[in-house]
Formats: C-alpha cells, structure tokens, sequence
C-alpha cells in the first residue's frame, strides 16, 4: 500500500467514524455521546504487514511478587484459577503467562519477569504444526486456528519457552473473545480482540493501573512508536536470543 | 539345485490359533477402549501434562512406526541386495512392516487432541513441518509396500517386484530419517536438536525391526510346526549382532557430542547420572539388558546357536529399545527447558524443575492396543494369504550353506 493510498485510506475512516459518531450521537438521546477507539482497525479489512505488535518488558520495573499481569490475563480471557479447569492436576493446567524469577548463579542477581508466547516473527510452533493451524498473523500475532488443531501438541514440543498449554477437559463459561477447547492448544494471544478494537492487552493495563509500568505495547514498525523510542534508546533483549527467532517481546534488565 | 519356495497360508484351526486372535482381539478393543476414555475426558487422565506433552501412547507408537520400517530389512536384503537366501522372508516381512505401521499409526491418532479430526491432517497440510511430510511418508509407506507385496504375490507381476521393493527400500529410509527429524528438528529442546537423531533412528530400525522379525518368524514356524533351519536363523541372529552394535556405536556418538559441548553438559548429567528412572532405565535396560547382554548373547559360540537363548536375545532387543525411547521422549522432555543459562528459574509453572510423569493404565493400555492390532494384523495375513513359506529348512533355504554360517 502507498503512502498515498494510505492518507486516502485514513481520511476515509476519519469521515466515516465522524459521520458515523454524528449518526449515532443524533440516533441516540441528546446529550449521550458515545465515542469510537481511536486507532481501531476496521472490522472489515484484514490485517496489515505494515505494523509489528510488540511488547516491552521493562524487568527493573516488574517487582518481586507482583503477578497483576498473570490475574488480569486469567480473569480477561478466562483460564487459570476459579475456572473450569477442575479435574487438572497443577501440571495440567493452561499458563498464558508466568512469573519466573531468575536468579544469576554467579551473581547472585535476581529478576523478576512475566513469560508468555513471545510471538517470534519464525515461530518454531507455527513451522512444526502439521495442519497449520499455528499460524503467525500479518501483523506479527502468533495464534492457533482452534478449528483445525488437531491437538498432537508437536508445538509444544518446538516452542523453547513452554508458552502454549494443552487443554486437558471439557470447559465452560468461556469468554465469547478468547475461545478455548478441549483437546487443543493455546496461548497467549496478546489479546487480538483487544488490539484490534485499538487497545491495550490486559496485561499491559494491569501493569499500568498498579502503577509499575513494566510493560509497553506498541508497534514496532512504526518508529515514532513509544516502544520503538525505547528500544532504540535503551535496547531489549530476547530470551533465547541465540535461537534468531526475532521475537516480538523484549526484555530491558536481563 | 535350490528347490522352489512354496507359500502356504496357515491353517488356523487349532485352538491355539483362536485363543491367540480372541487374545489380541481383545487386547485390542481394551486399546480402543482406553482411547475412547481418555477422549471422552480429556487428557487430564493420563500421566502427560502441560510439561510432559507426549507420554507413553508416543513411546509405543514411535517403536511402532520405527519397528515397521527396519522390519522390512529381510526383504530389501533380498529384493535390493540379491542375498537368495533372504527372498522367501520378503513377503512376512513386507506383511509386518504394514502391520507394525498400522499399530503404531493408530496409537499415534488415538492419542491425538482430536483424533475426529483426522481428515484435517489429510488435507491441511503445512510442508515445512516434518510430521506432515510424515503423514505422507507413512501413508505412502503402507501404499508402496502392499504394491511390493502384490508384485512378490503375483506371478504376472514377479517381474517387477525388484523396482518395487528398491522404491520400498528407499521409502522406508526416508521414513524414518523423518521420524528421527520430528525430534532432531526441535532446536529449543537439549536432548534434541542434533542432526544424528535421524540416522540413528534408521540404525535404531533396524535393530528393533530385525528383533521383532525373527521373533515373529520363530512363533510362527513353531506353533504351525513348519521347519525353520538354523541357516536362515543363524544368519539374522548375526545380522541382529551387527545393528545392536551400530546402534551402540549412535548411542555414544549422540552422548560424546552433547559431553562435548558445555551447554549440553546439565541433559548429560541429567540422563547419565542424576536422572533416577531415566538413568536406571538408560544405563540397566537400554545398554546392560538391551545391548550388552543380547549382543554377547548372538555371538557366543554355544549359548548363540541355541534358539531359547536367540528368542531372549530378541526379547531383550525390544525391551531395551522400548527404555531407549523412553529414556530419549520422556526424559528428554523432564529435564526443563533452558531459558536462562547459568541461572536459577523458578515459577507458578514448573520453570527449572524436573517434570515428572507416571503413565497410567489408559496409556499403556492403548499403547499395547496398538501392538495387539499389529499382531493381529500378521495373524490374519498369514491365515487367509500365502505369506509363510511351508519350509525354511536349510536344505531348501541355502542347500550350500552349512549351519551356523553367515
């Protein structure tokens, strides 16, 4: 797509979400407004190469102990303790995201950082997967097309940071956005629904609101972002970073 | 002059026979069974977990499809290599290679997530993953050698049977390098991740199919009384020497290169010393009873020429490989994945421990299914098709070969 192309396509979505919030805020009663995200994709056009989603993790802001990022996730898209995962032994159990704790041998150094998928832009999950049904989206989003996972967990034999879990029963009450199934295998999906409504993952919110601010999320193809300024000023490693599967979280502090 | 080789199919009317099909008739549907229960509650009642994703069923299978590969051995020494003395096992061994891959397929799927979803992995397929191309591989493995055996059958077609079987020959060399790849491939994981795995597995093949073979070929020769000479035993048993040695010869090389290399040294330690079952499994059952043992066993002078001592050695063969599988699959997956060299991890997930895993009775069970289906394969086979020569004394085998030869 060409600049051009581009500043046509922005400014027909500006009009359109104007008149569309005029439409809207006439229909309802005067007085009410209702307001649109900002930088939401339109439901209606598929996902562009042109951006990469990133995650920052910012390990001397995470602290020791805190696991706001690991609750939101569980409690947003609906797994972890309190859901219906309740003949699984601990072993068993989904984990989108974890803390783990690092200490140094030879230091004595200690960190403290969430691990989830790290949505690599090779993923080894998405090369292994028979059926295809691990599948790297344009924008750099690794997810699993539930529909065609067979569930023969050779991903989770590929994956080096143990990010995707099987699902081991029959679930209900799932969240309507974050679709789950027996028998086939997931992870964290950077909440998708929510970033392409033009907001924040959950984690990322939680970290925020407790007032850490450990995790940024941006796009990292776009070099004004917030995240592309800090890693060009302060750098991000990769766990595992020998494996050259360029992922998309980054780490500062380790 | 060598006698012509007459085929005959069993004659199935003996007790034994029954029992033997109403056994491994029920082994079978006790697999299914326990298939249709893990599915039916989810995995969450079997051993394998988030952190050790492939279990026992994947143990079994794996011996399976590796098995039904290497026992086509006999047939390719004679098609391929022109041993004569090797061309009248051709048609068993072809009939056991397609049984073997059939057993272990069906474990392979029962396990699955979603084994209703079978059509899927036959018509979504991702070419750069090594487990699609083994779809293919073992689906045209059973097309190719059922055509060989066709040929073999078939006097109108005896005359190509010779390109069939090199094609089978190399097809099942493919095969297996691409079972060996679904592991050397996994670079994340330590105890993979090495390009000798492949190899190896076709080594292994060898091995645990040349085994199975001649033990399949002593029951049967000996429950349908038939003769079968030391000739053509003596010659496997030796045969069966050379691939347990080769695959010893793999099994070093595969620990001195990881020994070798720094980062690999916290598996080595793990599966060579500090590892509990996998390192009894490994040092006692792989390499004591599995290797050492049956290859001293082959090739003493006295306890080698003795038919008891041959049927143990096999035996033997199976068990270690079977703990060599197991050693490799599960213990390769306890050791924790290395996210942090040099440093201690811990979390709510298991990060930096050793997983642990106990199989229950729906794993084994299903993984036994599938043997059940591969022997019941080959009993009907010899039962309704002219797969067993009537005789394989030696007068007929190999009238020149004395006994004991090789």
């Amino acid at each position: 797509m060409s600049d051009n192309d581009k500043q046509m396509d922005s400014s027909r979505r500006d009009f359109l979400a104007r008149a569309g919030a005029t439409a809207g805020a006439a229909a309802v009663a005067p007085g009410v407004f209702l307001t649109a995200p900002a930088v939401a994709k339109p439901a209606d056009q598929p996902v562009s190469s042109e951006q990469r989603w990133g995650l920052l993790v910012d390990t001397t802001r995470c602290a020791d102990g805190c696991s706001a990022c690991v609750s939101a996730c569980e409690q947003y898209n609906g797994w972890g303790p309190g859901d219906a995962e309740k003949h699984s032994r601990p072993d068993q159990k989904a984990h989108w995201i974890r803390k783990v704790t690092v200490k140094e041998k030879a230091t004595g150094h200690v960190t403290s950082l969430p691990i989830m998928c790290q949505h690599c832009e090779t993923p080894p999950c998405a090369d292994v997967c028979p059926t295809g049904a691990s599948f790297k989206r344009a924008d750099g989003i690794v997810l699993v097309d539930k529909h065609i996972c067979i569930g023969c967990r050779y991903c989770m034999m590929a994956c080096p940071y143990k990010a995707r879990s099987f699902v081991h029963e029959d679930l209900e009450d799932q969240k309507p956005w974050a679709p789950r199934g027996k028998g086939t295998v997931e992870a964290c999906t950077l909440c998708v629904d929510r970033v392409d409504a033009g907001e924040q993952p959950a984690c990322v919110e939680a970290c925020d609101r407790d007032g850490h601010k450990a995790l940024l999320f941006g796009d990292l193809y776009d070099e004004n972002s917030e995240i592309s300024k800090q890693l060009r000023e302060h750098g991000g490693k990769e766990i595992r970073a020998d494996l050259g599967l360029n992922t998309g979280v980054r780490y500062r502090g380790i | 002059m060598k006698l012509a080789t007459n085929y005959r199919e069993i004659e199935g009317k003996s007790t034994g026979f029954w029992v033997l099909l109403g056994g491994l008739g029920l082994l079978a549907l006790l697999g299914v069974g326990a298939a249709f229960y893990m599915e039916h509650n989810g995995h969450w009642v079997t051993g394998m977990s988030n952190q050790i994703v492939w279990g026992m069923p994947h143990v079994f299978a794996i011996f399976l499809i590796v098995a039904a590969s290497g026992i086509l051995n006999p047939a390719s020494i004679g098609t391929v290599f022109g041993k004569t003395i090797y061309k009248p096992l051709g048609r068993l061994s072809a009939l056991l290679a397609i049984s073997l891959l059939l057993g272990g397929l069906m474990v392979l799927v029962l396990d699955l997530g979603h084994p209703d979803r079978l059509i899927i992995a036959m018509t979504h397929y991702n070419f750069k993953s090594i487990f699609a191309w083994n779809i293919i591989l073992y689906n045209g493995f059973l097309a190719v050698t059922a055509i060989y055996i066709w040929m073999m059958m078939e006097r109108r077609m005896n005359k190509y049977y010779r390109p069939a079987g090199f094609v089978a020959f190399v097809w099942r060399l493919v095969l297996t390098t691409g079972t060996g790849s679904i592991f050397g491939f996994l670079v994340a994981r330590q105890a993979y991740d090495m390009a000798l795995l492949a190899p190896m597995f076709v080594i292994m093949s060898f091995s645990y199919g040349l085994a199975v073979f001649i033990l399949v070929l002593m029951a049967a020769y000996n429950w349908t009384g038939r003769p079968l000479g030391n000739a053509v035993l003596f010659r496997l048993k030796n045969l069966l020497g050379v691939f347990i040695a080769s695959v010893l010869y793999f099994v070093t090389v595969y620990h001195l290169t990881n020994l070798y290399a720094t980062e690999h040294h916290g598996v080595e330690r793990f599966i060579l010393m500090d590892g509990g079952i996998y390192t009894g499994l490994f040092w006692i059952v792989q390499i004591l009873l599995g290797s050492l043992l049956p290859l001293a066993m082959v090739y003493h002078p006295t306890i080698g020429k003795s038919r008891a001592a041959i049927a143990t050695a096999c035996a033997l063969v199976i068990i270690g490989g079977i703990a060599q599988l197991y050693v490799l699959i599960i213990g390769g997956q306890a050791y924790p994945l290395v996210l942090f060299p040099g440093a201690e991890v811990s979390s709510a997930f298991f990060d930096g421990q050793v997983n642990s895993y106990s199989p229950t009775i729906w794993e084994i069970t299903l993984g036994l299914g599938g043997v059940a289906v591969a022997l019941l394969v080959v009993t009907i086979g010899v039962r309704v098709l002219r797969f067993l020569p009537e005789t394989l004394e030696d007068a007929v085998v190999d009238p020149h070969a004395t006994a004991g030869s090789d």
